[in-house]
């Protein structure tokens, strides 16, 4: 009885766009949607950190090394600003880890892709961080007050990555033969992963359910899809490259872009945990993890020797 | 060491003067297992793009927060008291800079 009123309270404000705070009541469902959704792009913001981390020694030219070191320190604080937002649900940041570490929890399947020559740089910036920015802009009207904040932040030093990206690819793409090869292969490898990023189409969608009328999301999975292509198909043009879609096509009845089957078994199995690189991913996060492990210990047990100081004199 | 479980240190709140005589203003918050270590976190978080001149970290749990619960009670006493508002007072016709 008090939880339906709570319930029918809680539906007013997010009608009448008022966010939802961590002290505010809240439905169980939408406390562990949060949980979990919030979560899961965290742990996305740092295992995006290990393809890039890739090439850190590898970067052509000195620009290209510290831009890529800007780009993946602001990817670890995105990650942090993530996980605040999610530990304000009543789950504390070890227990996130630990869910990521056991497979409890998921990240995006795009960072199980191997990031094989310099062009790559340039695909995941251009192409990753490009559809990561749709679902994020649209995010930013998310209705749970600290996931909209961090979004808000993200989105202000997201659009350097794009940019540094597509630099990348742009420049390869007017090189040598060789390096405009080498683009067009990061392109092929890289799009259908991509557009794959936003999720299932609306019909099989799993967790849209709810999610829609408390307004975590707000726009879905093929409308943000249909967004990033319609604004990627000419960055492609302008710089020769091809979209490696037969049935990519301009619809005027629509105003959109059509374009072709994504191939959906691929994506689970990716999911399921067995893309090129999911071992490689998460082993490296815990092998991290350990090997942080001492710093950890001296750090509090500093901390815990200065408070007895404190508490003696 | 008196087994003090491996962790991510505490939660501090961060608060950020993006220019000298503007009012701080929260900006999120982080882990850290002690004050220096908290402030250059904050720094390194927050003002990556020059966006502050002067950072506050207060630990988490020396914030006290009124309770969204207590929302209509708490601030009754403010509710009903239009003539604390310029708005409530009527001005002559043709009175000026006032």
């Amino acid at each position: 009885m008090e939880d339906a009123k709570k319930l029918k309270e809680f539906q007013a404000k997010i009608d009448a766009e008022i966010k939802i705070e961590p002290k505010d009541w809240m439905p169980e469902d939408y406390r562990k949607h949060l949980q979990r959704q919030i979560s899961q792009h965290a742990h996305s913001e740092v295992i995006g950190m290990q393809p890039e981390g890739n090439w850190i020694s590898r970067a052509p030219s000195l620009r290209a090394k510290v831009v890529l070191l800007a780009k993946i320190q602001d990817e670890a604080g995105h990650g942090q600003y993530l996980y605040s937002a999610a530990e304000t649900l009543g789950k504390s940041r070890d227990e996130y880890i630990e869910e990521l570490q056991t497979e409890k929890a998921k990240y995006s399947s795009i960072f199980n892709y191997p990031t094989l020559t310099w062009a790559d740089m340039g695909a995941v910036g251009w192409l990753v961080d490009g559809a990561a920015i749709v679902n994020q802009v649209s995010l930013q009207r998310t209705s749970y007050g600290p996931y909209a904040r961090a979004m808000v932040r993200i989105c202000k030093e997201e659009s350097f990555h794009q940019r540094q990206g597509y630099e990348i690819i742009a420049h390869m793409a007017q090189g040598t033969p060789e390096q405009k090869a080498m683009a067009q292969d990061a392109l092929n490898r890289f799009w259908w992963p991509s557009i794959m990023m936003f999720g299932p189409h609306d019909s099989d969608s799993p967790n849209t359910g709810n999610a829609t009328k408390w307004k975590i999301k707000r726009e879905t999975n093929d409308e943000l899809r249909q967004k990033f292509i319609d604004k990627t198909v000419g960055q492609a043009e302008i710089i020769g490259l091809t979209i490696p879609d037969p049935d990519l096509k301009w619809n005027e009845a629509r105003g959109h872009y059509d374009f072709g089957k994504m191939d959906w078994d691929e994506f689970w199995n990716v999911v399921k945990g067995n893309g090129p690189c999911n071992k490689q991913r998460l082993d490296h996060h815990k092998k991290a993890h350990a090997e942080g492990k001492w710093v950890r210990e001296a750090a509090l047990t500093y901390a815990h020797k200065e408070k007895q100081k404190q508490l003696v004199a | 060491m008196d087994n003090i479980k491996d962790n991510q240190g505490d939660v501090w709140e961060v608060f950020v003067q993006s220019k000298p005589g503007l009012p701080h203003k929260h900006a999120g918050s982080l882990h850290a297992t002690d004050k220096e270590m908290a402030l250059q976190n904050a720094r390194d978080l927050y003002t990556r793009r020059n966006e502050g001149t002067c950072i506050w970290v207060v630990p988490l749990n020396a914030i006290v927060s009124s309770l969204p619960d207590d929302v209509g009670a708490f601030f009754d006493p403010a509710n009903d008291k239009a003539y604390r508002h310029p708005t409530h007072y009527v001005m002559p016709e043709g009175a000026k800079h006032i």
